[in-house]
């Protein structure tokens, strides 16, 4: 019994360390010098190797081109790693091989402030934000009506909004670019939140949580005079917030990774949301392996540090996904 | 209620939700079949065509070839991660320390964005300065062109072993193959979730009956937990098929310059659509045509699903 656990932890420890490894050498590589990388230097640990030339008074930094004798060939180069001369004599005595762990956290701010990445960062966070409020508005006034009110259509419209759901996005995102565009929305913030103000998941989601609420309570709400919306607004909204925090995370995360509809959308780099630019930011740095992992990392950091707090919510709500009705 | 004429409240209620969902889904699904009949440009409706665009289709070599990518993709990456999810929710549910921290660990590629982890493994994937290269040194085995190769994965084994198989019967490319891997990596920790809850409302009782029986863990696996698991499966199975069939993202990212290379073997069906559509012809009638066709495929096996799902449901 106690080996068979033993070796699902071992199992589990190894996979898991399997699966994070992208994440961790993505994290090492973001902090070794390109030159180290260009060098072939691909392992995890940032430890940096180079020659140091020193001429009595000052350090460079060099590259043996060529030895000769007792004295070599060198290029020079300053502590930013750009090269200062080329091809000096100097003396092997005065060159020393140095081998060290160091930390290149500059190619953060590097990669940061090559393209407008607060920029970027800011559209997303406002094109999410107002994407889930929207979400949720329109989301808990339509679970409402499904769920406590009886109407005509109400089982047609139902099934029509759950047939939309399974409509995969490719099939609508060439119709809506041509309606967009009719309506003017091409590359405006309108096109990156209008169209998805409503999710008819969280709708389903929502609706399944207010048919839980005992009818009395609205009975009883109705007798003391609450208005409709009141009773949504102080006894329905109240009593679902586990799930109504559920569905906004699940709307955030979303809205903040979707890419395909952004980039089709929008054109100017004003309006580029975060993965866009990341994209961008790819092709104009694709020989830059550090500084990209720099930019991975600080892109996914948002995500994964919401993760880590809500996790337990997190992952309910995307198991929640998997429940249907 | 009956008391009353008609009641517009449910509807006043009902109204943004419906908005939007009418005039952003609706009316482009509609107007995707009306697009594809049309010669359409970015100003708006030009002659009418009829079924030229699925013609057109049906002798375009690059859409058959980049359905024959998308469907090794499915073909590879579906039943792959339904195993490893299901064997990974099995050993999470056995445990109780750390439960969550595994779980954790196992979910973190599902919520990072597609775009960072395609540039983080483009990389891994590099020839020279990738880390799978490294590894492969490490073990001592010579380095593959990965992303590059466009020689089929089973051509590339037998070619190892001494026999050669004629082109189309080598598989996807390596490089199909690496996003084949990504893809299965991405989607892992959401299928283990899934599993995991359905995993979780199986009642104990059929366990501890299978143990006093003298039923081993292995026949308790195919006798209790596959059969009752089944409508989880069913729904693993259709989503990740249905994501699958949309994979773009890592395409976009991952492969070429040109995209979809090399030689156009890890072209899929979205991203040629994109391609058609938004790229150099800019022919948003073909495009929308393609869209309709991947549509009714997606259609077509998941009613085919619903239908096997009927027929073997516990």
């Amino acid at each position: 019994m106690n080996i068979k656990k033993s070796i699902n932890y071992i199992i589990l420890f190894v996979c898991g360390f399997a699966m994070i490894i992208p994440f961790i050498w993505m994290l090492t590589t973001s902090v070794k010098s390109q030159i180290e990388v260009n060098k072939g230097n691909v392992g995890f640990a940032p430890i940096e190797e180079y020659d140091v030339y020193n001429n009595g008074e000052k350090e460079y930094y060099i590259t043996i081109v060529k030895q000769d004798g007792d004295s070599s060939f060198v290029h020079l180069f300053n502590e930013d790693m750009e090269r200062i001369r080329s091809y000096e004599k100097v003396a092997n005595s005065s060159i020393r091989h140095e081998k060290k762990w160091k930390l290149h956290w500059d190619n953060f701010s590097k990669a940061f402030n090559k393209v407008p990445f607060g920029r970027y960062f800011l559209n997303t966070i406002f094109v999410s934000c107002s994407v889930v409020l929207g979400v949720m508005i329109t989301g808990s006034l339509a679970a409402y009506a499904f769920a406590t009110m009886k109407f005509k259509g109400q089982n047609f419209i139902f099934y029509l909004f759950i047939s939309m759901m399974m409509v995969p996005q490719p099939v609508y995102l060439i119709p809506s670019y041509v309606l967009l565009n009719h309506l003017g929305w091409i590359d405006t913030y309108n096109a990156l939140i209008i169209p998805w103000i409503a999710n008819i998941f969280t709708i389903f989601l929502l609706r399944q949580q207010f048919k839980t609420i005992p009818r009395e309570l609205f009975d009883a709400a109705e007798i003391d005079g609450c208005s409709r919306f009141k009773i949504l607004w102080k006894i329905v909204l109240p009593l679902s917030k586990s799930v109504i925090v559920t569905s906004a995370i699940f709307g955030f995360i979303g809205s903040w990774n979707s890419f395909m509809w952004p980039l089709i959308m929008t054109d100017s780099p004003e309006l580029r949301v975060l993965q866009v630019g990341l994209s961008y930011f790819s092709q104009e740095a694709s020989t830059q392996t550090s500084l990209l992992m720099a930019a991975s990392t600080f892109s996914i950091l948002p995500l994964v540090v919401l993760f880590l707090i809500a996790q337990k919510q997190i992952i309910a709500s995307f198991a929640s996904s998997g429940l249907k009705g | 209620m009956n008391k009353k004429k008609l009641d517009f409240g449910p509807y006043i209620y009902l109204l943004p939700a419906f908005i939007i969902i009418f005039v952003f889904r609706l009316v482009p699904i509609v107007l995707s079949f009306i697009v594809s009949f049309f010669e359409w440009t970015v100003t708006g409706a030009g002659e009418f065509i009829g079924l030229e665009n699925y013609a057109i289709m049906m002798k375009d070599k690059e859409f058959w070839q980049s359905l024959l990518n998308t469907f090794y993709l499915v073909i590879f990456v579906v039943p792959s991660s339904l195993i490893l999810s299901l064997f990974f929710a099995n050993l999470l549910n056995n445990i109780e320390k750390l439960k969550s921290f595994f779980r954790s660990v196992y979910f973190i590629p599902t919520v990072t964005s597609m775009v960072a982890i395609s540039i983080v493994w483009k990389i891994i994937f590099n020839q020279q300065t990738g880390l799978a290269n490294f590894f492969l040194e490490k073990i001592g085995i010579d380095p593959l062109g990965w992303l590059a190769e466009s020689r089929g994965i089973f051509q590339m084994l037998l070619a190892n072993i001494g026999i050669e198989i004629p082109g189309w019967a080598g598989g996807p490319s390596l490089a199909l193959f690496s996003i084949i891997i990504v893809t299965i990596w991405k989607g892992l920790g959401y299928n283990t979730i899934i599993y995991l809850a359905g995993l979780q409302n199986i009642p104990n009782v059929y366990y501890e009956a299978a143990d006093i029986d003298g039923a081993g863990k292995v026949k308790q696996f195919f006798k209790i937990t596959w059969p009752l698991i089944s409508p989880t499966t069913y729904y693993v199975l259709m989503m990740t098929t249905i994501v699958t069939f949309q994979v773009f993202s890592q395409i976009y990212l991952m492969t070429g310059p040109p995209v979809g290379g090399p030689l156009g073997t890890t072209k899929v069906i979205v991203y040629f659509l994109f391609d058609k559509g938004f790229g150099e012809s800019n022919n948003l009638s073909y495009a929308s045509a393609i869209a309709l066709i991947l549509f009714g495929i997606i259609l077509g096996l998941t009613l085919l699903q619903k239908k096997l799902e009927k027929r073997v449901h516990y």
